[in-house]
């Protein structure tokens, strides 16, 4: 599916990874678990790689095998510069009430892997749940 | 449209913040704009009863952690009661139960708060 980059349509994008998930055979637990890793990213990618510019396109597929369901989720804004990326801390955040951040430690909990890639004007988010 | 919203009931000098639906980036803004009303009203005794919220993600963790130093530093207190267990699980996969008063009940919460001196 394609969005908008735009916080309105993120209720669709976590209907989709549900119906998707749910049809892969994935338990409830694991189901919310994907939904929320796939919100966090459309979040981020709408916030920091688009900059808060709404109308521009976010791609979300997903990819299921045997062994593991993939989503991938496609942008063209600013490339994610893990370098600059410093994990939270949740006492220090609350101190200085700084209120976001938490998005990509959540992605990386809640999925078994998750990678990022650029090529072709693009940037691109793989994030991979394995079948228990 | 907004699959969320947020009703206002009190306990004596207790706010109670009643969360129904979906908590994202979307709707973060509006539980951001009811804890403002409190502090408007000079309510720093603020319970949340999350027991119709189906769904929370950072967004909404976030307006929790932005208000709750404030609230403190003016005597109060946000506690969170009755959350599902799958969202109760994002409340404690980063480490929430640590920060908040996070209880299973909307009973519980309100004995935890100290008592009205008015």
């Amino acid at each position: 599916m394609t969005i908008p980059s735009s916080t309105r349509f993120l209720e669709e994008v976590r209907e989709f990874v549900t119906t998707h998930a749910v049809q892969a055979g994935f338990n409830e637990m694991t189901v919310e678990q994907m939904k929320m890793a796939v919100d966090e990213a459309c979040t981020n990618v709408i916030e920091h790689s688009y900059r808060g510019q709404s109308g521009q396109p976010i791609d979300i597929s997903i990819h299921v095998d045997p062994e593991k369901l993939v989503v991938v989720i496609r942008d063209k804004g600013t490339e994610f510069d893990r370098k600059t990326y410093v994990e939270p801390d949740l006492v220090q955040f609350a101190k200085s009430k700084k209120s976001g951040g938490f998005g990509v430690h959540i992605m990386h909990k809640l999925m078994d892997a998750v990678e990022y890639r650029h090529h072709g004007g693009f940037n691109e988010c793989l994030m991979t749940k394995m079948r228990a | 449209m907004s699959n969320f919203s947020v009703g206002f009931r009190s306990s004596g000098h207790i706010q109670i913040l009643d969360l129904k639906g979906e908590l994202d980036a979307h709707t973060a803004s509006e539980l951001e704009a009811a804890i403002q009303k409190c502090q408007r009203d000079n309510l720093v005794h603020i319970l949340i009863n999350g027991s119709n919220l189906m769904y929370i993600s950072s967004a909404g963790l976030g307006v929790f952690m932005a208000y709750i130093e404030e609230v403190r530093e003016a005597g109060g207190d946000i506690k969170i009661a009755a959350l599902q267990p799958k969202v109760f699980n994002v409340f404690d996969l980063l480490g929430f139960p640590m920060l908040f008063d996070i209880v299973d009940s909307e009973v519980d919460a309100l004995g935890k708060f100290e008592p009205s001196n008015a």
